[in-house]
């Protein structure tokens, strides 16, 4: 009735700036609700779309970012014995990691915004999880143009091009960690770019604790010599990539998405398992002296199995598959950490790869539906 | 009894406007309507033209294919208009009642074997209510299927309450059944023993156990009972329908009439009227307002029902109208509100958990914009089927034929599949997508 009035014909197709309509109607319904009415099948439809589907996630990360800016400036304060006070820490990390936020939201969503143009398509959602994912998983000293670039590459070449969100097999988040891992390792790894610094300032040096489990049988030691329990790496006051170490906030995030069903209680479950069997074997063939339940505060892990594994359009689809999706990502993970040295976070390519395999364990799956169906109805 | 499924999956909306247990008015409708789109899978022709005179019971339409299928009058009267709409197609017969309320006399007595119950179902124009499934369309008589379905219960939502609508017709929905069973075998499935359609003879009686929609649909129980296999036919009747056949039988006349439940948010004082197939929705006057509010009329329930229009007809297979409010108010930041308790959710991102009780006055706002398929786990969640709805939906939109079998297309009618649409957040029409996966199955397997 009264969308004639606010919503010019300016923008609707047909009128002077039609062409921009996709940009217009992502603003449009940002703000309210589209007067849409069914037309066909069901005549009323439930609340839920998938801009609240979103918006719960990035709500679930909300703890685990605030307490990632936090950190930042706790950790630069350790390092460097600057910025007494918690204000002080969080406000100085806040303003490291706000330009991460922006860069990742610019660009990406530049890229949403557009491929939508060009299709004619409305926007998507999906990025609105992504966009506050890629600052989370990345150190906060990573150059900017750097971060552009892989945001870039990760959405153009992991989404747009399969077709946006829901076609995309791979998580755009992690592809675009995987890109800036492999393009420009030296500011990805190591011990000097875990701890932000101030500019023209020395690099401080800050290992995180994955960078020990290369010790294998001595590796529990090397841990405690640095100074980490596990009681600070579950609460988080360590060196890391911006939004993993704290795996408090991580749990509240999981809270929320297993009580919404926005993700997959099952994936994480099992993600949990099979990175406990693993680490356990690992404590058994003496590959490690690190306790199985170390990993699971370790690095990325928590944030992997809570926020990223269980993304739900590149993860399995099938129920049962959820489980040996899940069992994988966190087997592979600690795989890799206990017998790859040179790279310590199994976590991004265990994830990378079971969305590599989603599909497979789908297929298996399906296809045992479809005998057992057959044989039921025979 | 030992013939006991157990249904926990589903989804009861909680819609406001549930018609009261009391019978307001008998409507004696001025005009009726056969309209050949209440008959999934007739190809029309008309057997009658302006100004003749017809008794209930007179052939109207006929099918092309399959010309002893007829479908005929409600009522004694005269054709007063033949409706037509683009490239002439067909779509209403509309016939003026005349107070006589003549109607032709078929013969009264059980017939005696199931070849005469055939003629006598196909003559007076009763056949059409037979639906077939694999398809969801009229049955075809030269077909005997291995059993015939009746699904004693409604779950829909607002749905007709069966023991209130049609307790007192188990006289005649008794004959009914003895006439379908010399055909093949009945099952009737009932939502509790102590149902008054519990206790029919000549059927097989089944308890569903579950009070969540859709346990009342007939291809749930159809799939928990004896699965459609490829090849496989089964029929499916609506009570109403056994109560016309039985009527039909000991009274020799077709009498429709029926109690229709008259529901919904926006209907004033929602109650039964008794009316006829094809009795004008603007005959249910004192239930709406339309001055008020743009309303929406659907003949059925709002998940699988038809939106027929103020000026529209009552479906001839239908004892449901729901009447609500069309959805076209912008709301600011509905998704972005932490709690919106005036619009429900099944979803935990919204509250509607915390208001189990609650009644909603709803409309038909989409609340949101057509997305890919994102999430995957909240369509099983409302079907109590071993099926894959989202592999199977896919199979539909590729059109692949191998993979729709697979998936069970021949199990499924898209009110099956309907909760699965309410659900989705990505806003698909599911219904319209199986209903695709259907058609091309019926021209490709024709």
């Amino acid at each position: 009735m009264e969308e004639n009035t606010v919503k010019p014909g300016l923008f609707e197709k047909g009128g002077k700036l039609g062409w921009l309509h996709s940009s217009w109607d992502a603003f449009d319904t940002f703000l309210r609700v589209p007067a849409t009415v069914t037309s066909k099948g069901a005549h009323v439809r439930d609340a839920v779309d998938i801009k609240r589907v979103m918006i719960i996630v990035v709500l679930a990360l909300v703890p685990a970012a605030l307490f990632g800016m936090w950190n930042v400036g706790y950790q630069y304060n350790l390092a460097t014995g600057d910025l007494p006070g918690f204000w002080n820490q969080f406000f100085w990390g806040l303003f490291k990691v706000l330009p991460l936020f922006l860069v990742s939201y610019i660009v990406g969503l530049g890229i949403e915004f557009a491929s939508a143009q060009i299709k004619g398509e409305e926007v998507n959602e999906g990025y609105l999880v992504s966009g506050m994912l890629i600052p989370l998983i990345v150190p906060v000293d990573v150059p900017l143009w750097m971060l552009a670039i892989a945001t870039a590459f990760a959405v153009i070449f992991g989404k747009e091009v399969f077709g946006g969100t829901g076609m995309n097999f791979l998580n755009p988040a992690l592809l675009c960690r995987a890109f800036l891992f492999f393009s420009y390792p030296s500011a990805m790894s190591g011990s000097q770019v875990w701890i932000a610094h101030r500019c023209g300032a020395d690099a401080v040096t800050g290992a995180t604790p994955l960078s020990y489990l290369s010790e294998g049988q001595g590796a529990m030691d090397a841990l405690s010599n640095a100074g980490f329990s596990f009681w600070q790496m579950f609460s988080g006051i360590i060196p890391g990539s911006v939004g993993e170490t704290s795996v408090i906030a991580i749990l509240i995030g999981a809270v929320i998405l297993i009580w919404t069903g926005v993700a997959s209680w099952k994936i994480m479950v099992s993600s949990v398992a099979g990175g406990l069997l693993i680490g356990w074997l690992g404590t058994l063939c003496n590959a490690t002296d690190i306790p199985a339940y170390y990993h699971l505060v370790m690095g990325g892990f928590a944030l992997g199995s809570v926020f990223m594994a269980t993304d739900p359009v590149t993860s399995a689809q099938t129920e049962c598959g959820k489980w040996i999706y899940g069992f994988l990502v966190g087997a592979i993970a600690v795989i890799v950490r206990l017998f790859n040295p040179g790279y310590a976070e199994g976590m991004m390519l265990a994830i990378l790869l079971g969305n590599v395999f989603a599909p497979i364990i789908d297929h298996c799956v399906v296809s045992a539906h479809i005998s057992r169906r057959a044989k039921k109805i025979a | 009894m030992s013939n006991i499924i157990d249904l926990k999956k589903g989804l009861n909306i909680p819609v406001s406007g549930t018609a009261a247990l009391e019978t307001k008015k008998t409507i004696v409708p001025d005009v009726v309507a056969v309209k050949p789109s209440d008959f999934k899978g007739l190809f029309p022709r008309l057997l009658v033209k302006e100004g003749d005179k017809v008794l209930a019971g007179s052939p109207v339409l006929a099918d092309k294919q399959n010309p002893d299928i007829l479908v005929t009058s409600p009522v004694g009267g005269t054709v007063q208009e033949i409706v037509r709409g683009e490239k002439r197609k067909l779509l209403a017969v509309l016939i003026k009642a005349d107070a006589a309320g003549e109607a032709v006399d078929f013969g009264t007595g059980m017939p005696a074997n199931a070849e005469a119950v055939k003629e006598t179902l196909l003559k007076s124009g009763l056949w059409p209510f037979i639906i077939q499934r694999p398809y969801g369309i009229i049955a075809n008589p030269a077909v005997t299927p291995k059993a015939v379905f009746v699904s004693a219960f409604s779950t829909a939502p607002l749905a007709a309450d069966a023991e209130y609508a049609l307790g007192g017709e188990v006289d005649a929905i008794q004959a009914g059944v003895s006439a379908v069973a010399k055909i093949a075998k009945v099952i009737v499935c009932v939502n509790d023993s102590a149902s008054a359609f519990a206790k029919l003879s000549d059927a097989t009686i089944y308890t569903v156990n579950g009070k969540k929609h859709p346990a009342g649909n007939v291809g749930v129980q159809i799939s928990h009972i004896s699965p459609i296999k490829k090849g496989e036919t089964v029929w499916t009747l609506s009570l109403e329908a056994l109560a016309a056949i039985g009527k039909l039988i000991k009274t020799g006349k077709v009498d429709l009439t029926r109690k229709v439940a008259v529901t919904g948010p926006a209907a004033i004082e929602p109650a039964y009227v008794t009316a006829l197939p094809g009795t004008p929705i603007a005959a249910l006057k004192s239930f709406y307002n339309s001055a008020e509010a743009e309303l929406r009329f659907i003949s059925g329930d709002i998940l699988s029902g038809e939106n027929v229009g103020e000026n529209g007809y009552l479906g001839f297979k239908d004892n449901q109208v729901t009447i609500m409010k069309e959805g076209r108010e912008r709301e600011w930041f509905g998704w972005a509100k932490p709690f919106r308790f005036n619009q429900f959710s099944s979803s935990m991102t919204y509250f509607s958990w915390l208001l189990p009780k609650k009644k909603y006055n709803m409309d038909t706002n989409v609340h949101g914009g057509p997305r890919a398929f994102v999430l995957s786990d909240v369509y099983g969640k409302v079907l109590p089927m071993d099926l894959y709805p989202v592999y199977l939906v896919k199979a539909c939109l590729a059109g692949d034929i191998d993979k729709m079998e697979k998936f069970g297309i021949y199990e499924v009618l898209p009110e099956d599949l309907a909760l699965c649409e309410f659900v989705d957040p990505s806003k698909n029409n599911i219904q319209a997508m199986i209903q695709s996966g259907i058609d091309l199955m019926i021209k490709e397997m024709a």
